[in-house]
C-alpha cells in the first residue's frame, strides 16, 4: 500500500510557478542550497518574484473600543516568503484572519490576484486560492488524518449529494482520484503511519504537520501559516522548515509566514513587515529589517 | 483467531475506503442481512419459537427498525453535524401527518390520493423541507441557542398538528387512521409483511446513509462539527453543509415518522410525536453512539429493550410492579445511564462494539 | 373597527419595526439575513399595529390582560434565575432546572400534607417543610455536583447539558417514586384578586393577588442574590468561578465546593418558584412544561444576566397573553404553549445574544 515516492507532488492542477522553477531545486537539496548561499538565491528568487499576488492597503480592524490593526499597507508577492512579526499582541493573528476574511476591517481594501475587495469571505478567500494553518491546532479532531485532508479537498469535488449517498460511479472515481493527490502529500509530510489514527491522538508536533498537510491539499496560491513552529523541538523545526521550503521552491506556493523564532525567520523570508500595537514599523528584507532602530526598539525596549 | 486480516491485501485505495475493509464484517453483515430477509420471515412461516409470536414482530422488532431509522436520521445532525436538535418529533409528525395528507388526498388542490409508498415518501421531502426552514438558525447560532430554537419547532408543530383541522381531514377526535397500505398490489398486512416492508427502508437508508457519512458531504458535516471556523476558512460552506444536514436528517426522520404512523400505530394522534418522543430519540444516540451507524441500532435496540425488561424480569422473579412504578423506574434508569455513559464512554456502545473488535484481531494477545 | 383605529397603530407598529430593521443594519452580512431581517420586521408591525388597534377599542380588557401577562412572566424570571446562576458560575446550561422545581414542590407540599396530617399547626408546619425541601434541595445539589459535574469537568457546553437532561430524568422519576405522582394543591398565598381602577374602565382591572405576590417575592430574591454575589466572600469567589474556573481554582478556591453553592442557590430559587406555581396550579408533573419556558426567556434576555432573565420574563408573559386572546381569535386557541418558544426563535435570528447578552467575538 505505501508508495515510495520520496518527492512529491505535481498537483493535478500545477500552478504556472511550479513548471518554472529550476532544474536543481528538489527536496532536501533546496534546504541545503538555502542554508549555506542564502544570498545568491534570494537575488535568483526577487527576479522569478516580482508581480504582487495580495496587497493590503490602509486597513483597520477593531473590536468595540480595541483597536487591532490601525491603517496597515503591505503587499505580498508571488512566490515569496513573507514573513509577518512583532511582539505577542501586535494584530499578527487578525492580520491573517483579515486576510482570509474571519475577520471584517471597518477600512482598507484588499487586493487579491487583482481583484479589489473591503473585505474576504472566508469562502471566496478559501476557493480563490487562500489556505491557512493555525496559532493552536484547529483540526477536525474527530476525524482521522486522511479525512482531515481529503476535507482539504472539498473545494475540488464536484459529485452531488445524490450521487454520493449511493456511492457509485462518478462520485467514486472522484474520491479515488482526491485519494491519490491526498496520499501524495502524506508521502511528503512522510505521516503515512497516522492515515486512519484519529487526529486528536496524535502528539502535537504531528498535528501541526497534518495541519499543513489539509491546507496544501486546497492547492493554495497563498498559504498563511500561523506559528507553524510553536511549541516544537529544534528537529521538528528542522523538519518543519524543510517542508516549507521544499512547498515554497517546488510548488511554487507564495506563503505568508507568522513566526517568533527570528533564526527561522531570518533564515526562510525573502521579506519581512513588522508590527506592534497593531501599527507597521518596518518592511523589508531581512537584514534591513534586523538593522531598524524602530525594529530594536520594539524588542528590546528603548531607554529613556 | 477467526477475526484476522492477515493475508487480506488491498492493492486499490477504493478496497481501502470499502465500507467494511475486513472480509470477515462483510461475511457477518451478509449473513445478517439474510437472516433478517428471509431466515426470520421462514422462523415465522414455521412458528419457531421465538418467531412464531406475533408480539415479538409487532411490538418489539416493527418498533425497533422504525427508531432506528429515526436514530440514524437524528444522528447525522447531531453525531456527524453536531447540530442538537430536541425536535426530532416534531419532524417525525410532520412526515407522518403530510404522508397521510399525500395518501388521502388534498382536493382542494386537485391532488388525488397518492398511492403508499410516494405519499411515505412524500412525507419525508416535507419535513426535509421544514427541517432546512428551521435549520437557517444553526447559521448564526451554536449548540445550546440552536436547542432551544428546535425546541420551538416540536411545540410549534404539536400545536398545528392539534388545532389545525385540515391537517386531520377534520377528524373530530383529532385522531387519524392510515390508508391502507398497498405496495404495488402488494398489501401490507400481516405482522411479517409490515416487518418486512419496514426492513426493507431500514436497510435501504442506513446504506444510504452510510454513504454519505463516509463520502465529501459526510466530511464536511464533521469538519463543520469538530471545528467550525477552521472549515469555514478552508472553503466548506457552514450554509450548504449545516442545511444539508438538516434535510438529510429531517427527511430520514419523516420518513421514520411516516412507517411509525402508518405501519407501526395504524390510528394515531399528535401525543404520538411529543417531545418525549424527541428526547427518547436524543438518548438513542447519545447511548449508542454519537457519530455511528451502527450505533443508532444499538441504542434503538437498547431503549426499547430497558421497559419491555423491566415489566417482564421482576414479574418473573415474583415481584411484579405497577405500570407507574416501571415508567418511574425507566426515566431512572434511562436518566443515569444518560450521565454514566457521557462520563464513562461518551461515544456509546458503538464504541464498545470497535474495542472488543480491537481486542478480537489481537486475542489470544493483549496488544 | 374603524379604519382610523387601524391605520395610526398600524403605523406605529411599522415605524417601531422599521426602527429595528435599522438598528440591526450592522449585523447583516448576507442575503439571507437580510430576507430574515425584513420577514421578521413585517410581522412585528403587523403583530403589534394589531396589538394597538385591539387596546384602543378596550382600553380596560388590554391592561388587565397586560397586567396579568407580566406578573405571571414573573414565575418564568423566577426559574429563569436559576438558570441564569448555573449558567454563570459553572457554564452548564442546566435543563434540569425544571425538574428541580418539581421535586422542590412535590417535598415541600408532601412534606406540609405530612404533618398537618399528624395534626402540626401551620405555623409550625410550614416552616418545617420548607426547612425539609431545602434540605432535599441541598442533597439534591451534592449529588449532582459530585456524581455528574465534576466527573465532566472541562467537557464542552453540549455534553454538560445532555448531562442535565440525563440528570432530569433520575430526578423525575425519584421525585415520583417517592413522593407520589398526583395533583396536590398548595395553600401558601391568597389566591383571590383585587378589582383596580374601576372608575377609569368599565368593569375596572382584575387583578389577582397570588401574581402580585409572586412579584414581590421575585423582587425580594433579586435583592437578596445581588447582595450575596456583590458582598459575601463566597459571592466575590463564585464571580471569580465564573470568570475562570480554572484560574479560579490556581488562587485557591474550592471550586467543587462553589458549585454546590451554586446549585443549592438554584435549588432554593427553584423552591421559591414551586411554592408561588404550587399554589396557582398545584403542584403536579406538567410543572417541568412550565419551567421550560424559561428557556426562550434566557434565549430572549441572554444567558448570562439577571436583569436580562427578568426583563425575558416580562416579555414573554405579556407577549404569549396577549397573543394567546387577541390572535387566538384569529387563528385557534392554545398559542401560548408556543408562542415564547417562537419568539425566542425570532430574536436569535436578529441577536443571538439576547437582549443583554454581550456581543460574541469568534477567535481562532
Amino acid at each position: 500500500m505505501s508508495s515510495n515516492t520520496v518527492m512529491p507532488v505535481a498537483p493535478a492542477a500545477g500552478s504556472t510557478a511550479a513548471s518554472t522553477q529550476p532544474a536543481e531545486a528538489s527536496g532536501l537539496a533546496v534546504a541545503a542550497a538555502r542554508a549555506a548561499g542564502g544570498a545568491g538565491s534570494r537575488e535568483d528568487r526577487a527576479r522569478r518574484t516580482g508581480e504582487v499576488i495580495l496587497s493590503v492597503e490602509n486597513v483597520s480592524l477593531s473590536f468595540g473600543g480595541v483597536r487591532a490593526i490601525s491603517d496597515v499597507s503591505f503587499d505580498i508577492r508571488k512566490g515569496e516568503i513573507r514573513a509577518i512579526i512583532g511582539p505577542n499582541g501586535a494584530g499578527k493573528t487578525s492580520m491573517l484572519n483579515v486576510i482570509n476574511g474571519f475577520y471584517f476591517p471597518q477600512q482598507g481594501v484588499i487586493t487579491f490576484k487583482g481583484e479589489k475587495r473591503r473585505e474576504m469571505r472566508p469562502y471566496f478567500a478559501a476557493s480563490s486560492g487562500i489556505s491557512r494553518t493555525f496559532q493552536n491546532v484547529a483540526l477536525f479532531k474527530g476525524m482521522s488524518t486522511l479525512d482531515n485532508m481529503m476535507a482539504g479537498r472539498t473545494l475540488k469535488m464536484q459529485r452531488g449529494i445524490l450521487w454520493q449517498a449511493l456511492r457509485f460511479g462518478p462520485a467514486v472515481n472522484e474520491e479515488m482520484r482526491h485519494r491519490e493527490v491526498v496520499e501524495k502529500l502524506i508521502d511528503f509530510l512522510e505521516i503515512q503511519h497516522i492515515r486512519k489514527v484519529p487526529v486528536g491522538k496524535l502528539p502535537y508536533g504531528l498535528q501541526k504537520r497534518v495541519e499543513l498537510g489539509r491546507a496544501l491539499a486546497m492547492e493554495p496560491e497563498l498559504l498563511l501559516l500561523d506559528e507553524p513552529m510553536a511549541g516544537m523541538n529544534l528537529e521538528e523545526k528542522e523538519d518543519m522548515s524543510r517542508f516549507i521550503i521544499t512547498i515554497n521552491q517546488h510548488l511554487g506556493t507564495t506563503i505568508a509566514l507568522i513566526e517568533h523564532d527570528m533564526g527561522v525567520v531570518m533564515d526562510l523570508s525573502d521579506r519581512v513587515v513588522v508590527l506592534e500595537y497593531g501599527r507597521k514599523i518596518a518592511d523589508g528584507t531581512p537584514d534591513q529589517v534586523k538593522a531598524d532602530p524602530k525594529v530594536i526598539d520594539a524588542y528590546l525596549g528603548v531607554s529613556h | 483467531m477467526l477475526y484476522r486480516e492477515t493475508g487480506q491485501f488491498k492493492t486499490t485505495y477504493s478496497a481501502d475506503m470499502a465500507m467494511l475493509p475486513l472480509r470477515q464484517d462483510r461475511i457477518a453483515l451478509g449473513a445478517l442481512l439474510v437472516f433478517a430477509f428471509v431466515g426470520i420471515p421462514l422462523l415465522a412461516h414455521f412458528a419457531v419459537w421465538p418467531f412464531g409470536n406475533e408480539y415479538l414482530l409487532r411490538a418489539i422488532l416493527l418498533p425497533f427498525l422504525i427508531l432506528s431509522l429515526a436514530a440514524i436520521g437524528v444522528n447525522i445532525l447531531i453525531g456527524y453535524c453536531g447540530q442538537i436538535s430536541l425536535g426530532s418529533g416534531a419532524f417525525m409528525a410532520i412526515g407522518a401527518y403530510m404522508a397521510y395528507k399525500f395518501g388521502t388526498g388534498m382536493p382542494e388542490i386537485g391532488l388525488p390520493a397518492l398511492p403508499v409508498l410516494p405519499s411515505i415518501l412524500l412525507g419525508g421531502v416535507c419535513s426535509a423541507i421544514v427541517g432546512v426552514l428551521f435549520g437557517i438558525p444553526s447559521l448564526r447560532i451554536k449548540g445550546l441557542y440552536l436547542a432551544v430554537a428546535t425546541l420551538a419547532a416540536q411545540f410549534f408543530f404539536d400545536w398545528l398538528f392539534l388545532r389545525v383541522k385540515w391537517f386531520t381531514n377534520y377528524a373530530p377526535s383529532g385522531s387519524v387512521s392510515a390508508p391502507e397500505l398497498n405496495v404495488f398490489g402488494w398489501v401490507v398486512d400481516e405482522p411479517i409483511e409490515r416487518y418486512l416492508f419496514c426492513l426493507a427502508f431500514v436497510v435501504f437508508f442506513a446504506f444510504v446513509a452510510k454513504n454519505l457519512v463516509r463520502g465529501a458531504i459526510g466530511r464536511q458535516w464533521m469538519a463543520i462539527r469538530d471545528m467550525d471556523i477552521a472549515a469555514e476558512l478552508m472553503g466548506i460552506r457552514p450554509f450548504f453543509a449545516k442545511l444539508s444536514a438538516f434535510a438529510v436528517s429531517s427527511f430520514m426522520v419523516g420518513v421514520a415518522g411516516a412507517l411509525w404512523a402508518f405501519v407501526y400505530l395504524g390510528a394515531w394522534e399528535p401525543l404520538a410525536f411529543s417531545i418525549d418522543r424527541s428526547l427518547q430519540l436524543l438518548f438513542m444516540v447519545i447511548i449508542g453512539g454519537l457519530g455511528s451507524i451502527l450505533g443508532s441500532f444499538l441504542g434503538a435496540g437498547f431503549i426499547l429493550m430497558v421497559p419491555i425488561f423491566l415489566n417482564v424480569v421482576p414479574s418473573e422473579l415474583g415481584v411484579p410492579l405497577s405500570t407507574e412504578t416501571i415508567s418511574h423506574l425507566e426515566f431512572i434508569i434511562f436518566g443515569s445511564l444518560i450521565c454514566f455513559l457521557l462520563i464513562k464512554e461518551p461515544h456509546g456502545f458503538a464504541r464498545l462494539v470497535s474495542l472488543a473488535k480491537e481486542k478480537l484481531r489481537l486475542w489470544p494477545f493483549p496488544y | 373597527m374603524s379604519g382610523l383605529s387601524f391605520a395610526i397603530p398600524g403605523g406605529i407598529g411599522a415605524v417601531l419595526a422599521g426602527l429595528m430593521f435599522v438598528l440591526l443594519r450592522g449585523d447583516r452580512r448576507s442575503v439571507v439575513d437580510t430576507i430574515v431581517h425584513v420577514a421578521l420586521a413585517a410581522v412585528t408591525a403587523v403583530f403589534l399595529g394589531y396589538l394597538a388597534s385591539r387596546a384602543i377599542d378596550n382600553p380596560g380588557g388590554f391592561l388587565e390582560i397586560l397586567v396579568g401577562g407580566l406578573l405571571s412572566g414573573v414565575l418564568y424570571s423566577l426559574v429563569a434565575l436559576g438558570f441564569v446562576l448555573i449558567f454563570k458560575a459553572s457554564g452548564v446550561f442546566n435543563y434540569a432546572q425544571g425538574a428541580m422545581v418539581l421535586v422542590a414542590g412535590l417535598a415541600l407540599v408532601r412534606s406540609l400534607d405530612y404533618l398537618t396530617g399528624l395534626g402540626v399547626a401551620n405555623i409550625v408546619a410550614i416552616p418545617l417543610a420548607i426547612l425539609f425541601s431545602g434540605a432535599v434541595m441541598a442533597l439534591c445539589a451534592f449529588v449532582i455536583e459530585k456524581w455528574v459535574l465534576r466527573p465532566l469537568l472541562n467537557q464542552d457546553g453540549l455534553t454538560l447539558f445532555m448531562s442535565t437532561i440525563g440528570a432530569t430524568f433520575v430526578l423525575e422519576g425519584l421525585a415520583q417514586m417517592v413522593f407520589g405522582s398526583g395533583v396536590y394543591p398548595l395553600r401558601l398565598f391568597p389566591t383571590d384578586a383585587w378589582i383596580l381602577g374601576e372608575g377609569m374602565f368599565p368593569g375596572g382591572i382584575l387583578v389577582n393577588k397570588l401574581d402580585v405576590w409572586g412579584g414581590l417575592i421575585a423582587a425580594i430574591l433579586v435583592v437578596a442574590l445581588a447582595a450575596f454575589f456583590q458582598y459575601t466572600k463566597t459571592g466575590r469567589a463564585l464571580r471569580a468561578v465564573a470568570d475562570d474556573h480554572a484560574a479560579a481554582q490556581s488562587v485557591g478556591i474550592p471550586i467543587s465546593w462553589i458549585w454546590f453553592i451554586v446549585w443549592l442557590v438554584a435549588g432554593i430559587v427553584a423552591l421559591v418558584a414551586a411554592t408561588v406555581w404550587g399554589t396557582k396550579l398545584g403542584v403536579q408533573f406538567s410543572i417541568v412544561f412550565l419551567a421550560l419556558k424559561a428557556l426562550p426567556v434566557l434565549i430572549i434576555g441572554g444567558f448570562t444576566s439577571v436583569p436580562g432573565a427578568i426583563v425575558g420574563g416580562l416579555i414573554v408573559g405579556a407577549g404569549e397573553k396577549l397573543a394567546e386572546i387577541y390572535l387566538g381569535e384569529l387563528i385557534g386557541g392554545g398559542i401560548e404553549y408556543w408562542f415564547a418558544y417562537v419568539l425566542a426563535l425570532a430574536v436569535l435570528l436578529v441577536r443571538p445574544q439576547g437582549l443583554y447578552g454581550e456581543k460574541i467575538i469568534e477567535r481562532i
